[in-house]
C-alpha cells in the first residue's frame, strides 16, 4: 500500500513559489487500479511526481507498505518498485528504442522487445534501431514510454495521461494493455486520464483539484459529472495532434 | 613484435584483436613495424619524406586499409605524410587510428598529414580514432592534418573520433568536392581535465549538385576547452549542412564558429549550432528506471558520443 499523509508540495515558479499540493492524504491500496482525473493545473502530475521523488514534499510523509520512502532519492524509489510514465517523455539523441526498453528492463532481465512494443500498437521491425529523438512523433514516444513501463516489474506504477497521441486502434490496445499489465504482475496502476474508457478500468476514481483531491469516487458516479468537466477536458487538443478531432472519445 | 601495450592500443584506434587481414601498415615509434599488401592495394614507403603512398585499384570493392599508428616512449614528435590513391569505382574502407601510450614526463607527439585523392564513382569510408593514455605526466599531441579531394560522383565518409586521453589536438581537415561528390562527416570528441581540442573543417562544393553532411557532437568535461570552426563554401548549385552539438559541463569551455558562404545564388547552406548542459528531464527520466545519477549521465553521454 502506498501512503499520503498530509503531503504539501511547493515549487518555485516564475511568479514566486506556489503551493501545487495542498495538505494530501491519500492510502492506494494493493492491486487496484485508480484513475486520477480533474481539470489542468489541478495537480494531478505534480501528485505523480511526488510520489516518484521528482518533486520533494515540503511537508508530510510518503510511505510504501509502511517504509517511509519521503526521503529517498528517485532511482531508490524506482528500485523498491515504483514507476512513471512521463506525460511528456523527453527525447534522446543516439539512445535507441531497444536501449530505453534494456534500460528500463535493468542489466540481467531478459525481455522481449517485439512483444513489449507490440502491446503498445508498434512494429518491433521499424522501431527497435530507431533513435529516441525528434524525429519520432510525440504519440510514437507515448508509446515507447509506455512500453518502456511494461518491460519493468513494478509494484506501483502511474501513467500520465497516457492516452495523448495516441489514435483509435491503439487506444483500444492501449486500454487491454493496462488491464494485462494488473492482471500479469498484480500491481497497484494509477492513470492520469481524462478519457471515459480508461475510467471505466478504475476501482475507483480520484478527482484532483486545485491541489487537493476534492473527491474519491466511483466512475459511475463520475460519469454524471462528465458535462462539467467536458469544457475542461484535454483529449479533443490531444486527438487533434494526430489530424483528426475528437478521436477515441466516445462520449 | 608487438607487445601487450601495442596491441591494447590497436584494440583502442582499429578495433583489432592483432595483425588484421587484407591491406594494413603498422608504424610504430616513428618506424614501419609491419606491412601487407594485397593483389588490389600497393603500399610503398615514401622517398622524399617519412609515410606512405597507399595505391587502390580501379574497381576494388569490398577490401580495406588498416594503417595504425603506435607511440609507446616519450619525446618523441612523429611527422608522416600518407598519400592515397582510391582509384575510380572502388569501394573502400580505410582505417587510420593514432594511439599514444605515453610511459614518461615528457610530451609525445603524432602528426599525420593524409591526403586523399577519391577518383569518379570511387567511395571511401575513412575512420580515424585517436586515443591516449599512459601513467607518465608527458602530454599526448595529435595533430591530424586530412586533405580530400572527391572527384564526380565520389563517396568520402568520414569518421572521426576522439574520446579518450588525448591532451592536445589540432585537427584540419579540408575537403573539396565536384560534381555530384558527397560528403558525410561525423565527428565525435571528448575532452576532460585540462585538455584542449581544435577542429576546423573547411569544405569546398565546387561541383555542381555535390552535397555535404557534418555532423559533431561533442562533450568538454571538467576544465577542458574546445574550439570548432566548421566552415562551408558553395560555389554552385550544391546542398551542404552542419550539424554541431556540444554538450557542457563542470567548468569547460565549448566555442562553435559557425561560417557558410555561397558563391552562387543556387547554393543551400544550412548551418546549426547548439552547445547547452545534460537535460535535466534526460536524467529524471533515467533515474525513474533505477540508475543513479551517475549511471544516468554516463547513459546519456555513451548514446550522444555513440
Amino acid at each position: 500500500m502506498l501512503e499520503l499523509i498530509n503531503v504539501s508540495v511547493t515549487l518555485d515558479g516564475s511568479d514566486g513559489k506556489v503551493e501545487v499540493l495542498k495538505d494530501i492524504s491519500l492510502s492506494l491500496e494493493d492491486k487496484k487500479i485508480y484513475v486520477m482525473t480533474g481539470p489542468n493545473g489541478g495537480g494531478k502530475t505534480s501528485l505523480a511526481k511526488a510520489i516518484m521523488g521528482i518533486y520533494q514534499p515540503t511537508a508530510g510523509r510518503i510511505l510504501l507498505d509502511g517504509t517511509d520512502i519521503t526521503n529517498m532519492s528517485i532511482d531508490e524509489r524506482a528500485r523498491l518498485g515504483i514507476g512513471y510514465a512521463f506525460q511528456q517523455p523527453p527525447r534522446f539523441k543516439g539512445l535507441t528504442v531497444r536501449d530505453m526498453l534494456r534500460l528500463a528492463a535493468g542489466s540481467g532481465n531478459k525481455i522481449d522487445e517485439c512483444e513489449l512494443l507490440y502491446d503498445v500498437g508498434l512494429c518491433a521491425q521499424d522501431y527497435l534501431d530507431r533513435e529516441m529523438n525528434t524525429s519520432l512523433s510525440g504519440g510514437e514516444i507515448k508509446r515507447i514510454e509506455i512500453a518502456s513501463i511494461l518491460a519493468r516489474k513494478l509494484k506501483f506504477v502511474v501513467f500520465d495521461e497516457p492516452e495523448a497521441g495516441i489514435d483509435l486502434w491503439s487506444f483500444q490496445r492501449l486500454t487491454e494493455t493496462f488491464e494485462k499489465l494488473h492482471e500479469k504482475y498484480d500491481n497497484t496502476i494509477v492513470i492520469i486520464s481524462h478519457q471515459e474508457r480508461i475510467l471505466r478500468l478504475a476501482s475507483q476514481v480520484i478527482l484532483v483539484e486545485n491541489g487537493r483531491i476534492s473527491e474519491i469516487t466511483s466512475h459511475e458516479k463520475i460519469f454524471g459529472e462528465i458535462g462539467r468537466m467536458d469544457s475542461e477536458c484535454m483529449c479533443r487538443r490531444s486527438c487533434n495532434r494526430e489530424g483528426n478531432a475528437n478521436v477515441g472519445c466516445h462520449r | 613484435m608487438l607487445d601487450v601495450i601495442d596491441k591494447r592500443i590497436l584494440l583502442e584506434v582499429a578495433d583489432l584483436h592483432g595483425i588484421p587481414l587484407g591491406a594494413y601498415n603498422i608504424r610504430k615509434n616513428g618506424q614501419g613495424e609491419s606491412r601487407n599488401t594485397t593483389a588490389n592495394i600497393d603500399i610503398v614507403t615514401k622517398m622524399d619524406k617519412p609515410g606512405i603512398d597507399v595505391t587502390i585499384k580501379p574497381g576494388t570493392k569490398g577490401e580495406s586499409v588498416h594503417i595504425p599508428v603506435i607511440i609507446s616512449v616519450e619525446g618523441l614528435t612523429d611527422v608522416v605524410y600518407n598519400t592515397f590513391e582510391i582509384g575510380a569505382d572502388s569501394d573502400v574502407l580505410i582505417v587510420a587510428g593514432c594511439g599514444i601510450h605515453n610511459p614518461g614526463c615528457e610530451k609525445a607527439q603524432h602528426d599525420g598529414i593524409h591526403e586523399f585523392f577519391v577518383r569518379k564513382g570511387a567511395r571511401i569510408r575513412y575512420v580515424e580514432k585517436h586515443y591516449g593514455e599512459g601513467e607518465g605526466t608527458g602530454d599526448k599531441v595529435l595533430n591530424p592534418k586530412t586533405i580530400i579531394e572527391v572527384e564526380e560522383g565520389g563517396v568520402a565518409e568520414l569518421e572521426l573520433v576522439q574520446i579518450k586521453g588525448v591532451d592536445h589536438t589540432l585537427r584540419d581537415t579540408l575537403v573539396k568536392l565536384h560534381k555530384n561528390a558527397r560528403l558525410i562527416v561525423s565527428e565525435r570528441l571528448l575532452t576532460y581535465m585540462k585538455q584542449d581540442a581544435e577542429s576546423n573543417i573547411t569544405v569546398e562544393l565546387v561541383g555542381e549538385d555535390s552535397t555535404a553532411q557534418i555532423i559533431s557532437r561533442s562533450v568538454a568535461q571538467d576544465e577542458s576547452k574546445q574550439l570548432f570552426h566548421l566552415n562551408m563554401r558553395g560555389y554552385t548549385r550544391c546542398r551542404g549542412h552542419i550539424q554541431c552539438d556540444s554538450i557542457i559541463m563542470h567548468s569547460a569551455q565549448v566555442s562553435s564558429v559557425p561560417e557558410i558562404t555561397a558563391f552562387s545564388s543556387d547554393a543551400q547552406l544550412i548551418h546549426e549550432a547548439a552547445i547547452g548542459k545534460i537535460a535535466s528531464e534526460q536524467l529524471t527520466k533515467l533515474m525513474t528506471l533505477g540508475l543513479t545519477e551517475k549511471e544516468a549521465e554516463d547513459t546519456v553521454l555513451q548514446g550522444f558520443l555513440k
